[in-house]
């Protein structure tokens, strides 16, 4: 018997409002539930910025290509670690793999996972960098000229053949991968949405809401990424490229908000059983991360400011420094504003008790492996993993404007 | 041009095929649960009377005592819960518990309006939400309809917890498993009653075969209006219900 | 091999053979190297349901008992107690029948136990004989007067309140304090053993309640109570349609 957990829980009853039924008082899904579906949303927000350059052929935001690549990549490896940390019996996360249940949407998304890993990330990152990594293991020596070599599956062929085939087979990747990427989101908000238990979760619009803020928040976080790398290595931020970069997230910002206003106003205006214990629970449980930081500083205000910089063009228009500034207060409070939207529905979801009668308390941690201090070392964890990723395959000519890359698509071909 | 049209055309293809697995996957429902009820053989079913509960507790301690249950009042199998509609139309539930002090009030409280007892435990639904979730096939129905935990293949994922609408699964602090109701599996399998059937002493509680042809189960079923707990979300209980007030959740 | 790179591209044939190759391992993995029941659900299944069956059972069963208690067992059969397994008091006792002289089952005396069930409890049901643990017969053990396995009262109740105390105690606090039970029902004796099947009668027409409500009443006990029109009041209701007879309300 863990002493800690009924310690833990002790405390939990005098927090009790209502009645719940006894087995909920302990909250199951906890920070790194928080935690996990933050990180898919920035791997298909990324993606979704990468195939703007790849499929729509938005010029502008070329330097952020190969960055939202890796750094989706990045986060792509330390999802499935806040997922395998959670499980009661980690040693049995095989499972999954060798009886998966069909009717399991959990189990199935461990195949949506390999298959978007493998088929299309990986494919993707390769194809684009295959005859740079032939190029890095010509220039180097020893252990690195084996790396490099390895990484490109000993390929040595950089002719016409080759290389037009690279890039036909990056557009098709890019066009499989945007409806994968929106299947890997939009699966954690199926498994959640299909939850018919539940009526904070269970809603049709829940897969769609976890996608698009999957997308603000994964372009918010490549801009951010490269406001910050590009001065560190000795670049210059291209205006153009964040602009425009800016402008999709707007737009993102704009969807993603509407359609929380759509699900809430369909809720209060139906007004089910359900509505007396969730409104009380926003009002009461989840008002300063709700209203405070999901709403108001991670949608509003950067809306507000946003906008502010497209009204007043003329005058920001002039000075660059404002606009850099006012864009990378966005992105972060985006950043925060998307974890609370995470935890509200997480964390939300399971503060009211299915009886609609009462409300329990989310008591976090800060040591252990369901504690602040291990969700924050796996938040960080994707940033230190982009770090050696770029060292292996530097994604600099790109960043500081220089050259075309693999990656663009050649008039005509 | 080109590249937007052979965008579409994978997107729709993708999406199609996408959808067409996600319906495929539906349509071909995991092993785990037989959704026909079984015609021949046993299908166990479980009756609760709850005008007749005093709220004793006495079966919340014998399962408990049973099934080796956490002693402590945050894990439980099965539980009773109190119910009191008073005159201005609030109702207040509590939940008893084996050692509580009998009823504080020794005279009547005028301001009540209605006030009973309701016995709960896990529904062992015949359409298992808890069985759809589980990623790796460690909860299970039985061919005689009792749902099951694989202590020894589950991972603790805790999906199961989160998708039974009724709050009968806890995990356990010891195992890291889930863990629920089993109708005393162990017992009926030898013709034995569950340990909360057996020891209420006001028969509240009624366990039987629901395809046996006379057996105080059958009966319950025919002499009484039958109710079962959120009927909405087409778990279909196997715990039926007489006499139940509207206000149970 | 060499054909393979002749037909496709470099890359691209570079891929399939690395895919091919995973295919391979996965393959040799799954169907050579991992056994049966790591990915046969259906085996474990199976095992799991052999593993429940086999889990200790703690509590015998009301059938057991019997074998060797016998004379206790015909005593409880007719008892206000026939409902109740032994067990219910007695607690798990498979250890004992299985082992009569090593474990004996626990033998519940304290004043604490028996209103566990009989504590008077406004959610209790009708009729379900409850005391005030406090008041009734303060420090004697319960079995005293009642035998647990027989526990008809030493003398039979001649109030109602000791089956009906819900509606004793409305009673006492309301308006009708002073009218007893029987005023308004009749209980053949037999109501006592047999509560169930034979009932107290209950008054079946206005007139009844007529007889101190109406305006031209004459009941000793009527002189303070209200009065009303009975051929005006009420509709074509009865009065207990409207009114709660073991605490009558009245509008203000």
């Amino acid at each position: 018997m863990n002493p800690e957990i009924i310690h833990s829980l002790k405390e939990l009853l005098p927090q009790i409002q209502g009645y719940i039924y006894p087995n909920e008082i302990e909250i199951h899904w906890g920070l790194l539930i928080v935690v996990y579906p933050y990180i898919t949303g920035v791997v298909a927000g990324a993606f979704i910025l990468a195939s703007l350059v790849k499929v729509f052929n938005v010029k502008e935001v070329q330097p952020l290509y190969r960055l939202s690549l890796l750094t989706a990549l990045a986060y792509l490896l330390v999802a499935p670690m806040a997922l395998v940390a959670h499980l009661g019996h980690a040693e049995r996360f095989y499972e999954i793999l060798l009886t998966p249940q069909t009717s399991s949407a959990m189990a199935m998304f461990g195949f949506v996972y390999a298959w978007y890993l493998m088929a299309v990330l990986l494919l993707e990152i390769w194809f684009v960098h295959r005859t740079d990594m032939i190029d890095m293991a010509e220039q180097s020596k020893g252990a690195t000229r084996l790396l490099y070599r390895a990484l490109s599956l000993f390929s040595k062929d950089k002719g016409e053949r080759a290389v037009t085939f690279d890039h036909k087979a990056l557009k098709v990747i890019t066009i499989v991968g945007i409806p994968s990427a929106f299947l890997l989101h939009g699966y954690v908000g199926f498994i959640f949405g299909s939850i018919k238990a539940n009526p904070w979760w269970s809603s049709v619009l829940i897969p769609i809401v976890f996608l698009f803020s999957a997308i603000v928040s994964g372009i918010a976080l490549v801009v951010l990424l490269y406001m910050i790398i590009t001065p560190l290595t000795g670049g210059k931020i291209s205006m153009r490229c964040v602009d425009k970069a800016v402008d999709f997230l707007f737009y993102a910002v704009i969807v993603d908000f509407s359609l929380e206003m759509v699900d809430f106003i369909h809720r209060v205006y139906q007004s089910e059983e359900e509505i007396k214990i969730l409104s009380e629970m926003v009002m009461k449980k989840l008002f300063g991360s709700l209203i405070i930081v999901q709403v108001l500083l991670g949608m509003l205000v950067p809306l507000l400011l946003i906008s502010l910089t497209k009204i007043f063009r003329k005058r920001f228009g002039l000075n660059e420094d404002l606009r850099k500034m006012v864009y990378f207060i966005s992105v972060i409070l985006i950043q925060f504003g998307i974890f609370a939207t995470r935890w509200n529905v997480v964390i939300g979801g399971q503060m009211f008790s299915k009886s609609f009668r009462g409300l329990t308390m989310y008591k976090m941690e800060f040591g252990g492996i369901e504690g602040l201090l291990f969700a924050i070392l796996l938040l960080a964890l994707p940033i230190i993993i982009l770090a050696v990723l770029m060292k292996i395959l530097p994604p600099w000519k790109e960043i500081h404007g220089e050259g075309v890359s693999e990656g663009v698509e050649v008039a005509g071909s | 041009m080109n590249g937007r049209r052979s965008f579409l055309r994978g997107f729709f293809a993708v999406l199609l095929s996408g959808g067409a697995i996600e319906g495929v996957l539906k349509l071909f429902p995991s092993k785990a649960h037989a959704k026909e009820t079984a015609r021949t053989g046993k299908w166990y079913g479980y009756g609760v009377s709850v005008d007749k509960c005093i709220g004793c507790a006495r079966c919340m301690d014998a399962c408990k005592n049973e099934n080796n249950v956490p002693r402590e009042p945050f894990f439980v199998r099965t539980w009773v819960e109190r119910y009191i509609t008073r005159k201005n139309g609030q109702t207040t539930v509590k939940a008893i518990a084996p050692g509580d002090e009998a009823a504080p009030e020794a005279a009547s409280d005028k301001t009540i309006l209605r006030s009973f007892f309701v016995p709960k435990l896990c529904n062992q639904c015949a359409d298992p939400p808890c069985v759809q979730v589980c990623p790796v096939g460690a909860t299970f129905q039985t061919e005689d309809g009792v749902v099951l935990v694989n202590e020894k293949t589950c991972i603790g994922c805790r999906y199961c917890i989160q998708a039974c609408p009724y709050g009968a699964r806890y995990l356990h602090p010891v195992t890291h498993t889930a863990d629920k109701c089993t109708f005393c599996y162990h017992r009926i399998s030898q013709g034995q009653l569950p340990a909360c059937v057996e020891v209420c002493p006001t028969q509240s509680r009624i366990f039987g075969d629901l395809n046996a042809a006379a057996s105080p189960m059958s009966r319950f079923l025919r002499m009484n209006k039958i109710h079962t707990l959120k009927p909405g979300l087409n778990t279909e209980p196997k715990v039926f219900y007489a006499n139940l007030d509207g206000e149970v959740r | 091999m060499g054909k393979l790179f002749e037909r496709f591209p470099d890359p691209l044939a570079r891929l399939i053979v690395v895919v091919l190759a995973m295919a391979a391992l996965g393959a040799f993995a799954y169907f050579v190297l991992i056994p049966k029941s790591v990915k046969d659900v259906e085996m474990q299944w199976a095992d799991a349901i052999k593993r429940e069956k086999a889990r200790p059972i703690k509590y015998a069963g009301f059938h057991v008992c019997e074998e060797c208690h016998g004379e206790i067992h015909n005593k409880k059969k007719t008892g206000y107690h026939k409902d109740l397994s032994c067990e219910t008091c007695h607690g798990p006792a498979k250890a004992h029948a299985e082992n009569p002289d090593k474990t004996k089952p626990v033998i519940p005396t304290a004043r604490t136990f028996c209103p566990q069930c009989h504590a008077f409890n406004p959610s209790r049901p009708r009729g379900f004989p409850q005391i005030n643990p406090v008041a009734h017969n303060p420090l004697k053990p319960c079995s005293s007067c009642h035998n647990p396995h027989d526990p008809k009262p030493p003398t039979t109740p001649k109030e109602c309140s000791a089956c009906h105390g819900e509606i004793a105690r409305m009673k006492a606090v309301s308006h009708h304090v002073q009218l007893e039970c029987t005023v308004c029902h009749q209980a053949p004796q037999q109501h006592k053993v047999s509560p169930r099947s034979v009932k107290p009668t209950k008054p079946q027409a206005r007139e009844f309640c007529g007889k101190c409500h109406g305006k031209d009443a004459t009941d000793k006990l009527a002189k303070n109570a209200p009065k009303v029109d009975l051929g005006e009041h009420g509709e074509k209701y009865v009065c207990w349609q409207c009114h709660y007879p073991h605490s009558p309300e009245v509008e203000q």
